[in-house]
């Protein structure tokens, strides 16, 4: 197998979301002592950009999009470790702190948009369901995350996103964060009236989201 | 591994159905059918009829009947146009197809009815191609803007210079099958390959109570003699032209019916025959024809379980409403009759698309309409076994914040055992005021004009598409239609 079909491999493996073939083939490349930045860049990552245009164009629904993130994961799981001991760098991408925010206890939307984001690269410290605001501030301290992404699924514990962002002001914090809002009453509208930095309406503008406020898209 | 159960509706008690059947045949000995068609009383008359030519009136004797239903298949397969796909109207299958030979058109801008033209036509046949729960085309729309006379081969050469799929039609006159049956065998290269691979149905109504006219007649015995299937349509109007009981109106539908296809047997031994039915529950206020009330589709479920007992595919206009907009009346109506009418194993489904007492087709209505016809498949469909064990391998290595939707066992079976939403609506309050307040109706017309923007003929053979040409010219001619409907 040439080097070009072995990466097709790997991104046939993420839009299929087969999981142990992701992992196979990262471990197979690994043990080949290929380049592993190479791997990434020219075999994984353009399966998982393949997966957000099928999302895009109506033809991958949920599942596929959960469980190609899942693949990309356990590979990038094989892959990253190699990184930092071969190369000696820190390879973590940009740090995210995500969280369904006090009083709302909905998670398949923010599980979603926190698969995504480690997918497409991010380094992703996800505080669960139900996560008090001051939560928020001192995990993306400890994490050294500059963005926090918020998911509330009702119109109630939304207003604790808009809480969120006056917590940040009074804390001196507010330049300190990029804040990205989510869930299904928020909207761009809401974002902007609230002063988030940025809305996505589903995981995969999540990630396009969250590139273009850490610099990367 | 258990199989999916095919869900079925029996309205009628086995006994209930032999009773219904026996006053059928009771009143096909007395007081008779009328048959205003010479030839057609001339083959009962041989066939064993008692006949009496002056009143037109034809007994036909039990014996008759039952030799006659013993020719008759018990299922018809049409082909489409390639003569490849074939389609089995028999046993439990389910074939939807829009409502036929309406004369208006709902406008979606004006949202008013307005006569159809050759143009509204095209588009229709188009349209219907790209849907894809329905299995066939019909002559769904007549054109106003064409002699009345070449209107009906018109439809019919339209829909097969623009589509693959079969036919369900019918003749307005008689010499229309002529051009009709010379189109379908123009397409299939000659009479016998399509006697061996019909291409379209012909349509064929009693007139209520116990009569066929001259043209119904004679299109059965044309039909009959090209071997081509005959989808006989009762249409008793409950307490008008027809007993006001159902069980009644099921007698008179039985009698109607065999007497059709007595006359199909005796001029074509062994031609196909669809045992079919527009009943309508007659509206004792307003004196209309509702097809989409309840009780209608109980006859029209009734019939089937009769067809079936006799060994007969069965067909009902069904699916289809009386709204004059698409409201809430035209989903319902309609979603109540694809439902009935699939679950009493009604083979061909007639109506999609129609509003207004069959009067009036309407595109947006038939993007909505082939979207109940999905839900409706998918509920034949079943609940299958897909795994052994059924659940417990999912929940192996369970934990309490797991999600199933990162499972690849949902992956491995969510299209299966889950269709597409199609045109309803399933966005969040927000995102649907986002996306403008969009009703079903907005969302059908953008789905409608995407749709033709799309379509693409599918290849026809110059040489087949010359002879569709040189024979609706002629027939053209001779009705006053000057030169080519424009397809």
């Amino acid at each position: 197998m040439t080097k070009n079909e072995i990466y097709t491999k790997m991104s046939e493996a993420i839009v299929a979301g087969d999981r142990q073939a992701a992992r196979a083939l990262a471990e197979e490349a690994v043990r080949s002592g290929f380049d592993l930045l190479e791997v990434v860049e020219q075999g994984y990552v353009p399966g998982i950009q393949r997966v957000g245009a099928l999302w895009e164009q109506g033809e991958y629904f949920l599942p596929e999009l959960i469980t190609s993130a899942e693949a990309m994961k356990s590979a990038m799981a094989v892959l990253n470790p190699e990184l930092n001991r071969r190369e000696g760098v820190n390879r973590a991408g940009a740090r995210v702190v995500i969280g369904t925010v006090e009083g709302d206890i909905h998670d398949i939307g923010k599980n979603l948009v926190a698969s995504m984001l480690q997918a497409g690269g991010f380094e992703v410290t996800d505080l669960g369901v139900d996560v008090k605001l001051e939560r928020f501030i001192e995990a993306a301290a400890a994490a050294g995350a500059g963005l926090i992404c918020l998911s509330a699924l009702l119109t109630t514990t939304m207003t604790n996103q808009r809480r969120f962002l006056e917590l940040l002001k009074e804390r001196g914090l507010r330049d300190k964060y990029k804040v990205l809002v989510g869930g299904a009453p928020a909207s761009r509208k809401w974002a902007e009236e609230i002063g988030a930095d940025g809305f996505a309406e589903n995981a995969v503008a999540a990630v396009k989201a969250a590139k273009a406020l850490a610099g990367l898209a | 591994m258990f199989e999916a159960k095919r869900p079925k509706l029996e309205l009628l008690e086995k006994a209930f159905v032999e009773r219904i059947v026996d006053e059928g045949l009771t009143l096909l000995e007395n007081p008779g059918v009328l048959v205003e068609n010479p030839e057609a009383l001339r083959l009962l008359a041989e066939g064993g009829a008692a006949v009496d030519a002056g009143s037109q009136r034809a007994r036909i004797g039990r014996g008759l009947v039952e030799k006659c239903l013993a020719s008759t298949p018990s299922s018809v397969t049409l082909y489409d146009r390639r003569g490849e796909k074939a389609f089995v109207i028999g046993g439990d299958e389910v074939h939807f197809d829009p409502g036929s030979a309406a004369v208006n058109l709902l406008d979606h801008a004006t949202q008013t009815e307005r006569k159809a033209s050759t143009a509204d036509v095209v588009e229709f046949i188009k349209l219907v191609e790209t849907l894809d729960h329905f299995h066939f085309q019909s002559t769904g729309l007549v054109p106003s803007d064409v002699p009345a006379g070449a209107s009906d081969a018109v439809r019919l050469y339209l829909g097969l210079v623009l589509s693959e799929k079969p036919f369900i039609t019918g003749t307005f006159r008689v010499e229309g099958f002529w051009a009709m049956k010379d189109l379908l065998a123009a397409v299939r290269g000659g009479e016998e390959a399509l006697r061996r691979k019909p291409l379209a149905v012909f349509d064929a109504c009693p007139s209520p109570p116990l009569k066929w006219s001259h043209l119904t007649a004679q299109s059965l015995m044309d039909a009959a003699r090209a071997g081509l299937p005959s989808e006989l349509i009762s249409v008793g109007m409950t307490g008008a032209t027809s007993p006001v009981t159902l069980a009644g109106t099921l007698v008179q539908h039985v009698a109607e019916n065999l007497a059709g296809l007595v006359i199909c047997q005796l001029a074509g031994p062994g031609a196909p025959v669809i045992f079919g039915g527009s009943p309508s529950s007659f509206d004792m206020r307003k004196g209309t024809t509702p097809l989409g009330a309840m009780e209608g589709m109980m006859i029209d479920a009734g019939a089937a379980q009769i067809a079936k007992f006799l060994k007969l595919p069965a067909h009902a206009y069904m699916g289809l409403s009386d709204a004059k907009v698409n409201d809430p009346q035209a989903g319902f109506e309609t979603a109540l009759g694809a439902v009935i009418g699939a679950l009493a194993g009604v083979n061909v489904i007639s109506g999609a698309g129609m509003l207004d007492f069959e009067s009036t087709q309407c595109l947006e209505k038939l993007v909505i309409d082939d979207g109940i016809c999905a839900m409706v498949y998918r509920l034949l469909g079943g609940i299958a076994q897909r795994d052994e064990p059924i659940a417990l391998g999912v929940f192996e290595g369970f934990s309490p914040g797991m999600s199933f939707l990162a499972h690849p066992h949902t992956r491995r079976w969510y299209r299966q055992e889950h269709i597409l939403p199609g045109l309803a609506d399933r966005d969040t309050y927000e995102a649907w005021v986002a996306a403008g307040r969009t009703s079903i109706v907005d969302k059908a017309h953008t789905d409608v004009r995407r749709r033709l923007a799309a379509y693409a003929a599918p290849p026809l053979a110059d040489a087949v598409r010359r002879d569709l040409d040189g024979i609706m010219a002629a027939y053209g001619r001779g009705s006053g239609l000057d030169g080519l409907p424009k397809a």
